[in-house]
């Protein structure tokens, strides 16, 4: 008599490895699916910063904050966005290669060249002065400091003085918390300008203003000793940058002034803006040759060259892109370049046409691959930039409707000629 | 018109396979000529009396397999083709078969009633046979009516009842069966046969008797009809009277209250003194209750008391004298009942059915079954002892750990010694009880054991010593081994208890994997599948010394088999089984090293001598793909990243071997993981292979021929290939599209009241999720425009998810993902999609109230990207 379809053997239980072993690939497929769908977002984008925007309260910087009380005042999504991001950065601690570069080099806010005069130019927005040297940004969390360059690639690796930025030091806050910096690195006296905090013992200031992303800089970082000289355990010192509203003075200090490092443009900074990934026109730069040495391509005699190089990403169907988003499309390359892999080009300018202030023709020239470090192309502004300068030079004369650019360069030219 | 067949039927049995052959071949011809009339003549030389029995059971056959098959798409296409015969040619087929229930011969009367239940199962359900139950109780009601015909029609009835769904019948219809049936279970002129076949079915048509039951007299007639029949002269009678109070017993528990006096003393009358077919039906009364009252309480218990399931307690009032009725039947063992699996007895069924009572009841069988245990343990008859071993092991679930605990305390030691007993069968029922002792009184990670680092040392002897003993002994043994590791899994620092032990159970666990005396290798695969939980288990910091040592000898074992000797398809059959249980350790082994950073160059410079040996495993075999290799190469995989290319001009042959395999399932299933797997590991690097397998993808899921369980795995996988190989995907898009827009809609269309589809249905809608995440991903930095013109559709999709009441919670956490995927890829083009499908505002507002973290995390992230767009 065979038992009851429905009734175990009851002593005969017999263990099945097999059906387990099977529900634990499985279980373990699903995980590394999940892991990798994980990554692929997360190397999208930190929209996870951006999420509360419109919801984010003013911090004023008057107000007095401990880092202690930090997080009762900052609302329930600022801290989920934190901890989402901590995951992010953590994530991206583990990956390598081109990978570790293409998130990095998403990471960093990049300024558009400064191709007209914002309103309110003097009630909105600060200017300082950037130092010459690598643009990276600087992690420290468990008990190690790296700093990544805007490829991707580590600069450096060292003990330094920030939160949970060496091994021995700094007990204070969770020993999981990281900070993030924005920085450049200054090689005549090895010391990290830090022209921007992204996140501070663990809490991301992606979504607070610059205004008050420059407050908590200027109060935090000294409370460290991170802009103390260099130590055992703090291998290179750390300074912020003076920061000036965009008043008459204050351009001129940052045009003119005398500072310790060797300068190389000017950057804006929009007050209200968040720290927003990649190009903004919320931050802008300029350059000429008062204030920048690289102003424009030069070549080994510091002879500026006959033409400007540009570097433009080639997509497989042979359209040439800037770094913008959307970006704006140059043309199509002879299909003869086209190889298998995406690979940016080195190109140079030639003629150039203005319709209604936008650049629309140019004569591009294949010149070579780029360095595959490179993770972007050029962004337009800076093309025109270049173009701009070039012209300034005397080089070529340009044919332009640019009315836009010439009117800032009249002004810059005019507020500097105050001075 | 009809053909004369009989010459035919008859050489399609002969002895010369010449004529057999040539006799079936006319047979197929004619069947595909005409098919109508085909059957017309197998029914005509049914119904015939003047033809031989040998064509007539040929005939009989032909008309059922003619009208019914196993698998479903061929049933289909019968179902179609009965359809389509002209109705009159359909009407004469029925009455011929009608007819022939007043055979004479018995066999053909049988026949004629199986095919008659063929046909019912078509018509009934489409209304289009309206008369039968009419012309067949008219058969009944004829006073005179020949006894045979009587019986060949409780028995068509029967079958017909089994054939059909609840909700065919109108409740005219069901009262007339039921009628018939009580009659003929009834009428005393009627003879055991008649009555035998009532009672049967009655069986099958108690699940139309709903409203019967819900009426008191009618209730009251029919359970009295069913307990004078439990009490017939003839046993076979009483036996399909106890199987009809089974039935009742889950089908119509909530109105067994009244009854509930009578039925104990009937069952505990067959249990104590009937025969065995009897007094087995008797106790699987008392196990189905116990299955009612454990499913109420569970129910109960996840609805937070809020019940609509009556709940009459029954196991709980008849405890005092159902408790020691079981313990009784618990001493009538048979001598060598541990030898044979498939032997099943009264007091194997006692046993359970007391294991079920504790899981109902909890503490308060405690007390009942202790006095049995310890007066009959220590008695010199082994009956007793063995008897008081299973009724302890029998009581560990159900009653609290609190309650136990120091019963087990002060019995483990008598347990330990009574491995020694001089009893073959304590020795079994003593090492099981541990085995459960083990699996549910040892749980350090929770908090409480049984085991202390005094006695667990004696514990490790005494097993080491028994896995020597009988082979049937030595498989209760593994069971303990097996449960008793388990519990030091991810238990802090008790895990390092066992560790000093560790050598010498896995030096015993091969020994015994080595004994040929088990007669079958289950003593075998039990003792690898315990040393696979003994290396799960494990604190790799501790033991990775010892895990790294094991590698080489398993990698020489199986290295072994590729050279035994084959001559036989058995010896084949024994080789594959080997290689299975090696291939599983060494599975096993890959992940455990491969899991931490220390450890895992200890695969990584094994990893080209045992992929060497997968691929030897691999081709051992011609046409099939050794699964459990499949498994481990992925284990492989998996921990060697994009190493592992170098493996792929030789595996992808077995690969596509695997994805070929409709027949094994669980191998395509297997392969197409592993695939995911291998796209992980090689990322881009995997591009050559994905032209020839996603082809097989694509025709698997064309099949329909394959187990639809195979379908999610791939669904995901094309996801698992599209991340991996970027824009690259391209070449796919169009077909894997359509492929999962067409699987999209069978999930909208599918019936969500079967719990079987209910669960496939959830892994088909994650998995084309999946994939379209996978897709987005991939192509979301060089070409997202190429999924721009199939997002209506997904979105449309995550609607129809998200308005289903009951949606599973992975399916949940899989379309918000999914549906950020969207956003993130695409941009701005999905602003007016996402505007004009407001849904994703409640969807998200849903998810972002869960209480599961990675939920909430995912939603966050989506209503970020939504956000995006929407401000962009």
């Amino acid at each position: 008599m065979a038992p009851h379809d429905l009734r175990r053997p009851f002593k005969r239980a017999a263990i099945s490895d097999q059906q387990r072993r099977r529900d634990l690939t499985l279980q373990r497929q699903a995980q590394g699916r999940r892991d990798a769908q994980q990554q692929a977002r997360c190397l999208a984008s930190t929209v996870l910063s951006l999420q509360s925007q419109s919801t984010q309260p003013e911090y004023e910087p008057d107000i007095e904050l401990e880092p202690e009380s930090l997080p009762d005042l900052l609302p329930e999504q600022e801290e989920s966005g934190a901890s989402s991001k901590d995951l992010d950065v953590r994530h991206a601690s583990k990956l390598k290669g081109a990978e570790a570069r293409k998130w990095f080099a998403r990471q960093l806010m990049l300024p558009e060249w400064m191709i007209d005069v914002p309103d309110c130019l003097a009630q909105d927005w600060y200017v300082f002065a950037r130092p010459a040297g690598k643009r990276c940004f600087v992690v420290s969390s468990n008990g190690t400091t790296v700093s990544r360059q805007r490829n991707g690639s580590i600069l450096h690796r060292f003990p330094s003085a920030l939160p949970n930025g060496a091994k021995t030091r700094d007990v204070s806050g969770p020993s999981q918390s990281y900070s993030i910096l924005d920085c450049i690195f200054h090689e005549p006296d090895q010391t990290y300008y830090v022209i921007d905090m992204v996140c501070w013992r663990g809490y991301s200031l992606y979504d607070c203003t610059a205004e008050f992303r420059f407050f908590w800089l200027n109060s935090k970082l000294g409370e460290t000793g991170a802009c103390s000289p260099p130590s055992f355990y703090h291998k290179y010192r750390f300074s912020t940058v003076p920061i000036y509203n965009c008043d008459q003075s204050g351009l001129s200090s940052a045009y003119t002034g005398a500072l310790p490092y060797v300068k190389d443009g000017l950057l804006f900074y929009n007050k209200h803006a968040h720290y927003q990934t990649g190009n903004t026109p919320l931050a802008l730069v300029w350059k000429d040759e008062n204030c920048s040495q690289y102003v424009i391509d030069t070549d080994s005699k510091g002879q500026v060259p006959s033409q400007q190089q540009v570097v433009l990403e080639l997509q497989d169907d042979g359209k040439l892109i800037t770094s913008d988003d959307p970006p704006v499309v140059f043309g199509c390359l002879d299909l003869d370049f086209i190889q298998k892999e995406i690979f940016y080009v080195l190109l140079l300018v030639m003629e150039v046409e203005f319709v209604d202030g936008k650049l629309e023709k140019v004569d591009l020239h294949y010149l070579g691959k780029v360095n595959r470090a490179r993770a972007f192309p050029d962004s337009y502004s800076k093309m025109l930039e270049a173009l701009i300068l070039y012209e300034k030079k005397g080089k070529k004369k340009l044919t332009t409707g640019g009315i836009q650019i010439s009117y800032a360069i009249c002004f810059f030219e005019h507020a500097f000629s105050l001075v | 018109m009809a053909l004369e067949i009989t010459a035919i039927l008859l050489s399609a049995q002969s002895l010369d396979a010449k004529v057999r052959n040539e006799a079936e071949a006319n047979l197929r011809q004619f069947q595909e000529q005409n098919l109508p009339l085909f059957l017309l003549s197998l029914s005509i030389e049914l119904a015939n009396n003047e033809k031989p029995n040998e064509s007539r059971r040929l005939a009989g056959i032909v008309l059922k397999n003619s009208l019914d098959a196993k698998d479903a798409t061929r049933k289909e296409h019968l179902v179609q083709q009965w359809m389509a015969i002209e109705i009159s040619i359909k009407s004469q087929i029925k009455d011929l078969l009608l007819r022939t229930l007043g055979s004479s011969v018995q066999e053909a009367r049988n026949t004629s009633a199986q095919v008659i239940a063929k046909v019912a199962s078509i018509e009934i359900p489409q209304k289009q046979w309206p008369e039968l139950i009419g012309s067949l109780l008219n058969n009944m009601t004829q006073q005179d009516g020949p006894a045979a015909l009587k019986q060949a029609t409780l028995e068509t009835l029967g079958y017909v009842c089994e054939g059909i769904s609840d909700q065919d019948l109108v409740q005219d219809e069901v009262n007339a069966i039921l009628t018939a049936v009580v009659q003929g279970m009834t009428l005393i002129q009627h003879g055991p046969e008649i009555r035998l076949a009532a009672t049967r079915a009655l069986y099958d048509a108690l699940i139309f008797a709903q409203t019967n039951f819900e009426n008191e007299m009618e209730r009251n007639y029919i359970m009295k009809v069913v307990c004078e029949t439990a009490l017939s002269k003839e046993a076979e009678v009483r036996q399909g009277a106890f199987e009809c109070l089974v039935s009742i017993a889950s089908t119509y528990y909530a109105v067994l209250e009244p009854y509930m006096q009578t039925l104990f003393q009937l069952t505990s009358n067959a249990v104590k003194g009937d025969e065995e077919t009897v007094a087995l039906q008797a106790i699987e009364f008392w196990s189905s209750i116990c299955d009612e009252e454990i499913e109420r309480q569970e129910y109960d218990s996840h609805e937070g008391g809020h019940f609509e399931h009556v709940h009459c307690h029954f196991i709980k009032k008849a405890l005092p004298s159902l408790v020691p009725m079981l313990l009784e039947t618990l001493l009538k063992q048979e001598e060598d009942q541990d030898q044979d699996d498939s032997i099943w007895n009264i007091s194997m069924a006692g046993g359970t059915c007391l294991g079920l009572v504790a899981r109902t009841v909890g503490d308060d069988v405690v007390p009942l079954v202790m006095p049995f245990v310890e007066a009959k343990i220590v008695k010199p008859d082994w009956h007793c002892r063995e008897a008081a071993t299973f009724a302890f092991g029998s009581i560990l679930e159900g009653p609290s750990i609190d309650k136990l605990t120091p019963l087990v305390n002060a019995g483990l030691d008598f347990l330990l010694n009574a491995m020694r007993d001089g009893n073959k069968h304590v020795k079994d029922t003593t090492a099981w009880t541990l085995s459960r002792v083990f699996e549910l009184l040892h749980s350090p990670a929770n908090g409480f054991s049984v085991i202390s680092p005094e006695n667990l040392l004696r514990v490790v002897a005494v097993l080491l010593e028994s896995i020597n003993d009988a082979p049937h002994v030595a498989e209760k043994v593994c069971g303990a081994i097996y449960y008793l590791a388990q519990g030091y899994e991810d238990a802090g620092s008790s895990s390092s208890l066992l560790t000093p032990c560790l050598p010498g159970i896995i030096y015993q666990l091969l020994k015994t994997a080595e004994r040929t005396d088990g007669g079958d290798s289950k003593l075998r695969s039990s003792a690898y599948e315990t040393l696979n939980e003994v290396i799960r288990s494990s604190s790799i910091v501790e033991t990775s010394h010892i895990i790294s040592e094991l590698l080489p000898v398993i990698m020489n074992k199986l290295g072994q088999t590729l050279d035994l000797q084959i001559l036989s398809s058995d010896d084949r059959e024994k080789q594959g089984d080997l290689q299975a249980s090696l291939c599983g350790v060494l599975q096993v082994i890959i992940q455990k090293l491969g899991s931490t950073d220390e450890t895992k160059p200890i695969i990584l410079q094994a990893a080209d001598p045992i992929m060497i040996l997968f691929l030897r495993v691999l081709a051992c075999r011609s046409s099939t793909v050794h699964e459990e290799a499949m498994l481990a190469i992925g284990a492989l995989a998996y921990a060697s990243g994009p190493e592992f290319g170098k493996y792929m001009p030789e595996l992808y042959k077995y690969l596509e071997m695997g994805l070929q395999n409709f027949e094994e399932y669980q191998v395509c299933a297997i392969t197409t993981g592993v695939f995911g797997d291998i796209c992980r590991a090689m990322d881009d690097k995997v591009l050559p292979y994905c032209e020839g397998i996603i082809s097989h993808l694509i025709r698997d899921l064309q099949s329909a021929e394959l187990h639809r369980s195979v379908k999610p795995p791939i669904f995901s996988c094309f996801g698992d290939i599209a991340l991996a190989i970027g824009e690259q995907f391209l070449k796919y898009i169009e077909s894997a599209i359509t492929m999962m827009q067409s699987a999209a809609q069978i999930c909208a269309q599918m019936n969500t009241s079967d719990e079987e589809f209910i669960d496939y249905g959830n892994q088909l809608k994650c998995s084309i999720f999946e994939a379209y995440s996978g897709i987005l991903q991939g192509f979301k930095n060089s070409k997202p425009e190429v999924m721009l013109p199939h997002a209506g559709h997904l979105l449309q999709f995550i609607e129809l998810v998200f308005r289903e009441r009951q949606r599973d919670e992975s399916v949940t956490k899989a379309a918000v993902a999914v549906m950020g995927d969207l956003a993130d890829a695409l941009g701005s083009n999905t602003k007016i999609l996402f505007r004009d499908n407001t849904f994703y505002v409640d969807f998200l507002g849903e998810c972002l109230q869960s209480d599961d973290e990675q939920l909430k995390e995912t939603a966050n992230w989506t209503q970020g990207m939504i956000a995006r767009v929407m401000v962009s």
